[in-house]
């Protein structure tokens, strides 16, 4: 039915979201018109994915109220709907923001997705990049009501790229998608079922395909992250620079992420909706070899710093238009220096430590001053 | 174990992939999870499962997947005889619980586990759709309905007599 | 004795096979069908007769067919879900036990009308033995003419394969299904696309009950005027009740839709009253995700009249003092069974039925089984009786299927009806391990509100 309308319609379909109105191209989702429009009026969306066929429908963070549904037809639909799945028609009428039951709703989904979620940002390397800490952020409550005993799951190893933590996963199914459509060969899927669904390859098989690090980059939690940063430091303390090499596999546009002169990650590059950028249309994936193995900054043609949204935290450790402020110790102790008790160079190599070139994770060995070193 | 497919089993294979249209295999998955785990022992090893990847020329992940979804495959060795005792509502109103006690009673083995002999494991299992005959239980191809402490006395016997359990209607 | 269409003959000796079926007047919907009647026709017909979807959702049934997208050269394909999984409904397995030839022949009629030349049945898995008698019936059809190629000489042709399940209730949910059906995991289909459009393997697919599809041949029989003649308003031709619980006589009874649920319950034809010359406390209609009633509203509107076994008449006063049909599944409570625990089991069911695909589903289902677990152990405090009402309303009509509401349906019921037992539970943590609320005031006659 649906496509007969399309035959008929006008080359595009007027939709309002928010009291703001829009004009987008028939088979645009609610989703993606809110997206044009940018701000606040956007949906969060945790499952949802432009570039992964198939993808969303099912976190339910993205319902909104349809209260008309075309000019055709302007009864509301009597349900929330979700966003990421629903086409637009012309003369739409949708509310997001605006609407009590579509905030209600979504408060609801939100503490769902964090009833069983460790909470264990302060260890996760996803902190700072976390969907879900943003979504908490903006929608969640401060307490829990939930009294129970945590949903965990038995640790498996899926290989020396990719570190899967079972519990902080919400289930969104992007990375099954990414293996499916980027991969010829899947390996893991989702078992299981109801609450005790889990992503896992049954028999503990090393995920192991050129593409497969695309996962990570996927996950909108810290369930898939990479090994090879694992706990190396904090986004936040990293400086994100876009680069770019020449690569038989992929686009090799990335953005590193480094700490002085060393890389200790390397991603895609992400857009304003937090998915991998497209260039001409083809999403930017990129290949295991530049993510994980060139890791030196001389492998890197480096663009500049990647722009940081400046609500993220990640922003923080940008410097731009930084002002330095004024030395004031030696103005207020009268032109003297303040007297050391303790130079932390003689403690700690803190600063010395190429982290990038450890074999594991840093621990406080690592940064023992050679000095001190027996 | 060396896991393959009886002449017969393969037989009832090609069969059952033949009531798809060309191209639509995967429908054949469900029944021949089925067919594999009557075949070898009551229960889906990893081993079997990657046999019917390869019978059906699917990757391992995939029947993976559904195996763990659906609740009648059993994913670890369970007992000769498996007494799946529903419990829900119905059931339940009608003394489900004291036919689990029962059995507890008698075979000493609670919900998920199995007797020392190996002989039966027991697991409580959600609606069957023999509300009207509650309490109930199924074993292998047939239910076991109107239970009583006799009628338990008398399944249990049943199965240490007989080696394979009742199959017809 | 109110009519019945479906399972008059049931109790004939012999009617499971094709013999006695056929001596009986088996399979003349395929011959008035297939020799006199335009696969429109026969649409045509299931619409005047104003059968609803048996399953539960009752929806209208010939709508369903017309909405049947007919596109050159795709095949269509008829699915009839006997995955009869809702507690409290068992009256396919009765239907298909005892008389399967009379769905094989409303499934070759019901397939000539939509075009389907291969038609399956999704049974659920642990009904392994129907499976058995149900290709047996296929053979016998087969073996007589009734199914292959160009049947009856009308250039129709069809076959019926069964398809038999693992174990899932939420595929019973007619998308996951089809994706089941597919040789996948059973999770919903994010709609629309709906079935009638893009079904098993993307092709229109119209998915019916068992006994939608047996309903169909009384009506091509006799028409589909005569057929909406019995029953009431919009709730026409027969229904199967599955009746269990509390009662005298459980069992598959075939109502006209024009008793009331008093008679039901009470009169010797159906349940017999409630056994052990107990009282009745409580009732769930229409299978376990329809809400439960307590006696008085069971047996009488708000408006203090009689409710009828009809879909409006126990949907009478919404759900506020209503229920639903639901799939005809009657579980009846006496007074000395536990709300709180009978809801309990409930939750239960459904946190091990959720597919887990979306959020409120997967974990709200977890949350409301482990709070109810608590409040009837004793543990529970006041406000998990108002936390659980908050987690029923969010996780209803937010999720992808309708296993959510189902699940949400009866807790908020429960808790509607019968809160003061709710209540008792965590006011008297250690005289509810020993003993039930009790009857209380359930069945107390209810003070009709007239209008001023």
């Amino acid at each position: 039915m649906a496509e007969e309308i399309k035959k008929e319609a006008p080359a595009n379909f007027k939709v309002t979201i928010d009291n703001i109105t829009i004009e987008v191209a028939p088979g645009t989702t609610i989703l993606n018109a809110a997206r044009q429009i940018g701000g606040d009026v956007t949906p969060p969306a945790m499952c949802y994915y432009s570039k992964l066929q198939g993808s969303g429908g099912k976190c339910r963070t993205c319902l909104v109220e349809v209260a008309a549904g075309s000019t055709a037809d302007p009864r509301p639909m009597p349900k929330l709907v979700a966003s990421c799945r629903t086409n637009v028609m012309d003369g739409m009428i949708v509310k997001n923001i605006t609407s009590d039951r579509v905030q209600d709703a979504r408060a609801g989904v939100v503490e769902f997705l964090l009833l069983n979620h460790p909470l264990d940002c302060p260890i996760c390397d996803q902190a700072g990049e976390c969907h879900l800490q943003d979504l908490g952020y903006e929608h969640g409550k401060e307490g829990t009501r939930y009294e129970f005993k945590r949903r965990t799951f038995e640790k498996e190893d899926i290989g020396p790229y990719i570190q899967l933590h079972m519990t902080r996963c919400i289930l969104c199914y992007r990375c099954t998608y990414v293996a499916d459509q980027l991969t010829n060969n899947r390996v893991h899927g989702i078992l299981d079922r109801g609450d005790h669904a889990e992503i896992s390859t049954y028999i503990s098989k090393a995920i192991d395909n050129d593409f497969s690090g695309n996962m990570i980059d996927v996950c909108p939690v810290g369930a898939l992250t990479d090994k090879t940063f694992r706990f190396k430091n904090r986004v936040w303390f990293t400086k994100p620079m876009d680069a770019h090499r020449d690569c038989d596999k992929c686009c090799g546009k990335v953005t590193l992420w480094q700490r002085g002169d060393d890389v200790l990650r390397v991603t895609a590059r992400k857009d304003e909706g937090g998915e991998v950028q497209s260039y001409e249309g083809k999403p930017g994936w990129i290949c295991n070899t530049c993510r994980f193995d060139t890791k030196n900054t001389s492998d890197w043609v480096i663009e500049g710093p990647t722009k940081i949204n400046r609500h993220s935290v990640i922003s923080q450790g940008h410097y731009v238009g930084l002002v330095k402020p004024k030395e004031t110790i030696a103005e207020v102790m009268g032109g003297r220096d303040p007297k050391l008790l303790m130079d932390i160079h003689s403690v700690s190599g803190v600063n010395s430590v190429e982290i990038a070139a450890l074999p594991g994770p840093a621990t406080s060995k690592n940064f023992i001053p050679e000095s001190k070193q027996e | 174990m060396s896991v393959q497919f009886s002449e017969k089993a393969m037989q009832e294979v090609q069969r059952l992939v033949g009531r798809y249209p060309e191209g639509k295999h995967k429908s054949a998955l469900i029944p021949v999870l089925h067919l594999a785990q009557q075949e070898f022992g009551g229960w889906l090893s990893t081993e079997t499962m990657d046999y019917v990847a390869t019978v059906l020329n699917l990757k391992p992940i995939e029947v993976y997947e559904v195996a763990t979804f659906y609740s009648m495959y059993n994913l670890k060795p369970v007992g000769k005889y498996l007494f799946e005792v529903c419990q829900t509502g119905p059931c339940m109103l009608n003394g489900s619980d004291d036919i689990v006690a029962y059995i507890y009673e008698k075979l000493g083995i609670k919900p998920g586990e199995t007797t020392a002999d190996g002989l039966f494991t027991l697991k409580t299992v959600e609606c069957l759709g023999a509300c009207g005959y509650a309490p109930m239980m199924q074993l292998g191809k047939n239910y076991r309905e109107h239970l009583t402490k006799e009628k338990v006395d008398a399944v249990v016997a049943e199965c240490r007599n007989t080696a394979p359990p009742k199959t017809d209607q | 004795m109110g009519r019945k269409l479906l399972l008059d003959k049931a109790h004939v000796d012999g009617i499971r096979y094709y013999d006695v079926y056929r001596r009986e007047g088996g399979y003349r919907s395929v011959e008035k069908a297939l020799k006199t009647m335009s696969p429109d026709a026969v649409t045509e017909e299931v619409k005047k007769s104003g059968l609803r979807g048996r399953g539960g959702a009752g929806f209208p049934t010939g709508m369903k067919w017309s909405f049947l997208a007919k596109p050159e050269g795709v095949s269509r394909y008829l699915v009839v879900n006997a995955d009869e999984s809702e507690p409290g409904t068992f009256k396919d397995r009765y239907l298909m036990e005892f008389i399967p030839h009379l769905l094989i022949e409303g499934m070759i009629t019901s397939s000539f009308a939509l075009g389907s030349n291969r038609s399956y049945i999704y049974i659920r898995g642990e009904y392994a033995w129907i499976v058995d008698i149900l290709e047996q019936a296929i053979t016998e059809a087969k073996n007589n003419g009734w199914l292959g190629k160009n049947i009856l000489g009308s250039g129709f042709d069809c076959e019926i394969y069964v398809q038999r399940g693992a174990g899932a209730y939420i595929c019973g949910e007619e998308t996951a299904l089809l994706e089941s059906l597919e040789g996948k995991r059973g999770n919903p289909r994010i709609k629309p696309p709906f079935p009638a459009v893009k079904g098993l393997w993307d092709c229109p697919t119209v998915v019916n009950n068992v006994e939608t599809i047996a309903a169909v041949v009384p009506i091509v029989n006799e028409g589909g005027e005569e057929y909406a003649k019995i029953g009431i308003g919009k709730s026409t031709g027969t229904k199967l009740i599955s009746a269990c619980g509390n009662i005298k006589k459980q069992g598959v009874y075939e109502i006209d839709m024009t008793i009331s649920v008093e008679e039901f319950i009470y009169s010797d034809e159906y349940c017999g009253g409630i056994a052990n010359g107990k009282r009745l406390k409580a009732c769930i209609p229409g299978g376990s995700s329809v809400p439960i009633l307590p006696a008085n509203l069971l047996l009488k509107t708000a408006k203090g009249e009689a409710r009828m076994m009809t879909y409006e008449s126990l949907a009478d006063g919404g759900f506020a003092t209503g229920s639903m049909m639901g799939s005809g599944g009657f579980i009846v409570l006496d007074e000395t069974q536990c709300v709180v625990k009978h809801t309990y089991t409930l939750a239960r069911f459904y946190r091990h039925e959720s597919c887990g695909q979306c959020s409120p589903c997967r974990e709200g289902t977890g949350w409301m089984e482990k709070i109810l677990l608590n409040i009837e152990k004793g543990k529970g405090k006041m406000s998990d009786i108002d936390l659980l009402w908050d987690i029923q309303r969010k996780i209803e009509g937010n999720t992808i299927c309708p296993l959510g509401d189902a699940a949400a349906w009866p807790v908020a019921a429960a808790i509607r009806h019968f809160r003061d037992e709710f209540e008792w539970h965590v006011q008297n943590p250690e005289d509810c391990l020993k003993r039930n609320y009790g009857l209380a005031g359930y069945a107390d006659p209810l003070k009709v509100v007239t209008p001023a």
